[in-house]
Formats: structure tokens, sequence, C-alpha cells
């Protein structure tokens, strides 16, 4: 041992006083940043809203994208207790301004990728303000419900039932039918 | 070795096997149970918790950034087949959090501070320091083995926290400047995947097992070994192997209880 013993026993204390804290924070990021304890939030940018039918699995935090690019996340998700809707909250970057007329839309990412929403701008001189609602909105597409439409409607083909039943809202028909 | 002599080698070495287990068992207790006794001192505990801490910690950052670029890469090249690379961030941390980090934070504790514990336990021992302060009525049990024993428990979750935050952050850089997965969805992802309790919680139980079994195993080489410069360093050679297979096995068992 060098120097003198109570100055080294204190440069041992700082150590590991130092190696604690980093051990604390170093939780607190995992438990904030990674672990789902509570929403960090972070960044800049204006806030809008849209309501939607069914968001499907839209979580907190996944992309909003604007022709492919992301230019925002999703922040919130709640229900609208009079209109049962779900209300969709998302942050926008600031330097991007949007039509009024912007729809927003709610798509999957590859065929099994997580969901995000796409806006889709409109052609309105003026702009949303933050904190403006989205008002043109398109639902997730639940996978099952349309498989199920699918099924139903070549049931009803195959009996020679009338063609336009529920069948028609799922997939497409001309419009000549 | 024919079947004869097959036989009463085997009880050889349950006869001498069984009760040096015991003898260990009992010098665990003992040891953790010296944290009361009047030679326990939290000077040699803070020293080793220095020691094993904070001098691994360079070490550790460093394995643990490369375990995450490696995972990401490796998480990634699996995932963009079906196009679920989304998912990257999700399988980056879970990995880390809940086999990877504990278990590779216990391994290189054996390999760097375990080997360490037990040459100096056994180098006490070969030359008599040990019998030395018995001779002074100072228990060598509790200022020599308690301190390191609870250091090491103390360390380990600490060292692996550490590098589980490292390793994430290492598959974040290969995954999204690297390889272009969405910075919001590889974060989003995680988050909506990993419970704080479930995950996080568990790893680190898991790493202060790893830590009280690699102090255990690395004390008790160093205490039972031959007084002899030979004798030291099979008991090095020893503990770090034995260390590492229990961290292993035990890893098993506790993936197996908590994650089932």
């Amino acid at each position: 041992m060098t120097g003198d013993p109570s100055m080294r026993n204190r440069a041992v204390d700082w150590w590991v006083g130092i190696f604690v804290l980093l051990g604390i924070a170093a939780l607190a990021v995992l438990a904030f940043r990674v672990g789902n304890l509570s929403g960090f939030q972070y960044g800049e940018g204006y806030v809008l809203h849209a309501d939607f039918n069914n968001v499907g699995s839209l979580k907190v935090r996944s992309p909003v994208k604007l022709g492919g690019v992301t230019v925002g996340e999703v922040t919130g998700i709640r229900i609208d207790p009079k209109t049962f809707q779900a209300e969709v909250s998302m942050r926008i970057e600031p330097q991007l301004k949007l039509p009024v007329d912007t729809g927003a839309s709610i798509y999957t990412q590859g065929l099994l990728g997580e969901q995000y929403i796409a806006l889709q701008p409109g052609g309105m001189p003026q702009d949303l303000k933050p904190g403006g609602t989205i008002t043109l909105t398109q639902s997730a597409v639940n996978i099952d419900q349309l498989i199920g439409q699918m099924v139903f409607s070549k049931a009803e083909g195959g009996s020679g039932s009338s063609g336009s039943g529920s069948g028609a809202s799922a997939i497409p028909n001309p419009p000549g039918q | 070795m024919t079947a004869l002599e097959f036989i009463p080698e085997l009880g050889r070495v349950v006869r001498e096997s069984v009760p040096r287990l015991g003898a260990a068992s009992r010098f665990l207790l003992l040891g953790l149970g010296r944290v009361v006794h009047r030679h326990f001192s939290i000077q040699q505990w803070l020293r080793q918790v220095y020691g094993f801490g904070v001098l691994s910690l360079a070490l550790m950052v460093v394995a643990a950034f490369f375990t995450g670029m490696v995972l990401g890469f490796q998480g990634y090249y699996a995932l963009v087949r079906f196009g679920a690379t989304s998912a990257l961030g999700t399988l980056v941390a879970l990995s880390l959090l809940r086999e990877l980090g504990p278990v590779l934070t216990a391994l290189l504790f054996a390999g760097r501070a375990g080997s360490a514990l037990t040459a100096e336990i056994a180098t006490m021992k070969a030359t008599e320091q040990l019998s030395a302060m018995e001779m002074m009525a100072v228990d060598p049990l509790a200022w020599v083995v308690s301190p390191r024993l609870w250091a090491a428990v103390f360390t380990v979750p600490i060292l692996c926290v550490i590098f589980d935050l490292v390793g994430i952050f290492g598959g974040y850089l290969i995954a999204v400047p690297v390889l272009g997965v969405d910075s919001g969805t590889f974060w989003s992802q995680m988050q909506s995947n990993v419970s704080f309790r479930g995950d996080i919680l568990n790893g680190l139980f898991k790493a202060l097992c790893f830590g009280l079994v690699v102090a255990w195993i690395a004390a008790w080489q160093g205490y039972s070994a031959k007084p002899t410069a030979e004798g030291v360093g099979n008991a090095t050679t020893r503990s770090v192997v034995a260390a590492s297979l229990a961290v292993l096995g035990l890893d098993f068992i506790l993936t197996a209880l908590l994650f089932s």
C-alpha cells in the first residue's frame, strides 16, 4: 500500500460510489427507455389528433409517415367515451405544415410487421393548427375480418344468392355489378 | 479400466466428493453469516467492490458493446427474410436482458475476478497468512472471505445492468444507422414487449445468483487449495472451469423457473 492510507480509502469510496450511481442510472434508463414503466417523452414538434374506428395493433411510439418518410410518432392512444372512437395523438416535426384536408390511414409494414400511420396531404390552402384534428381517417385493416368476409362472399356467390351482400365491402366489386 | 475397477473407483469419487460438497456448503453459510462478525470490515468490502466492480467495468463495457452489435447484425439477418425487422429491438433487448447479460457478465466475472480471488486466497493459505490470522485471533472467514462473497453478490447485478444497457445501445447503433431499421419502431417494439419486473428484474436476480455462485466456488477453491505453488495454480484453473460450468448449468435451471 502506498501513500496515506486514509487518502487511499477515500479514493476507493469515491470510485465505489460512482460505480453504484452508474448502476442505478443504468437501471433507471433500462426501466424507462427499454421497459414499459412509463412513457419517456422526448423530441419536439406539434401535436395532432385523429379519430379512428379501429387502430388495430398501433402502439405508442409507432412511426407516423408521409410518403414513406418518418415525420413523427404516435404519443398517445385512448378511447373517446362519447363516440367510442379511438383518439390517436401524434407528434409531427415542427417544420412540416399539413393542409387541413390531410388524411390519415393505418397501414402495416410488410405482411407481419408493425403498424404505422400514413399521412396523405390534401390541397387546401389552410394549414392544420397545432392541437388540430385530422378528420379524414381510414382504420386499420383487420385481416381476420377480411378473410371472414371473403369466405362468406364466396359462399354466397356459390349458392347463387344476391351477390351484393356483406362481401361487397371486403372486395371492391366493379361498379357495374 | 475394467468394470471391476470401475465400481470401487465410483465409490471413492462419491465418498470424497459428497463430504467436500458439505464442507463447501458450510463454508458458504459461515462466510455469508460472518457479515455480523466484529472482524467484518466495511472498508474491506468496499475495497473488494472496487476491485471486482470498478476495475472490471472497462472489460464489461467493451464486451457488451460488441455483443450488442453482433446481436443486431445476426438478428437482422434472421428477421429480414420474414420482413419482420421491426422486431429487432425486441430481439436484442430480450436476448440481453434475459440471457446474455447475466450469463456473459458472470462468465467474464469468473474469468477476471473469480480467478484472482482464488489465487489470492490460495496464496494467503500457501504463505500461511490465514494461519497467522488465526494465531492473532482474527477470523479469516470474517476478515477475508465474507467481504469478498458479499462484494460479488453486490457487484455482479450492477455490472449486469450496465452490460445490458451498453449492449442494447450497441444493437441500436447497428440496427438504426447501419441497417436502416426505423428508430421509433426499434424502441416502441422494445418497450411494448419488455416488462420491467418479468424481464429486467428477473435478469438481475439471475445475475445476483451467478455472483454468489462464482464467488462461492472461487473462494472455496482458494480456501481448500493445496498450500503449494502448484496447488495455487490448480485451484485457479479449477475455479474458472467450475464457476463457468456452474453458471451455465444454473442459468438453465433459473430460466426454467423464472421465465416458464
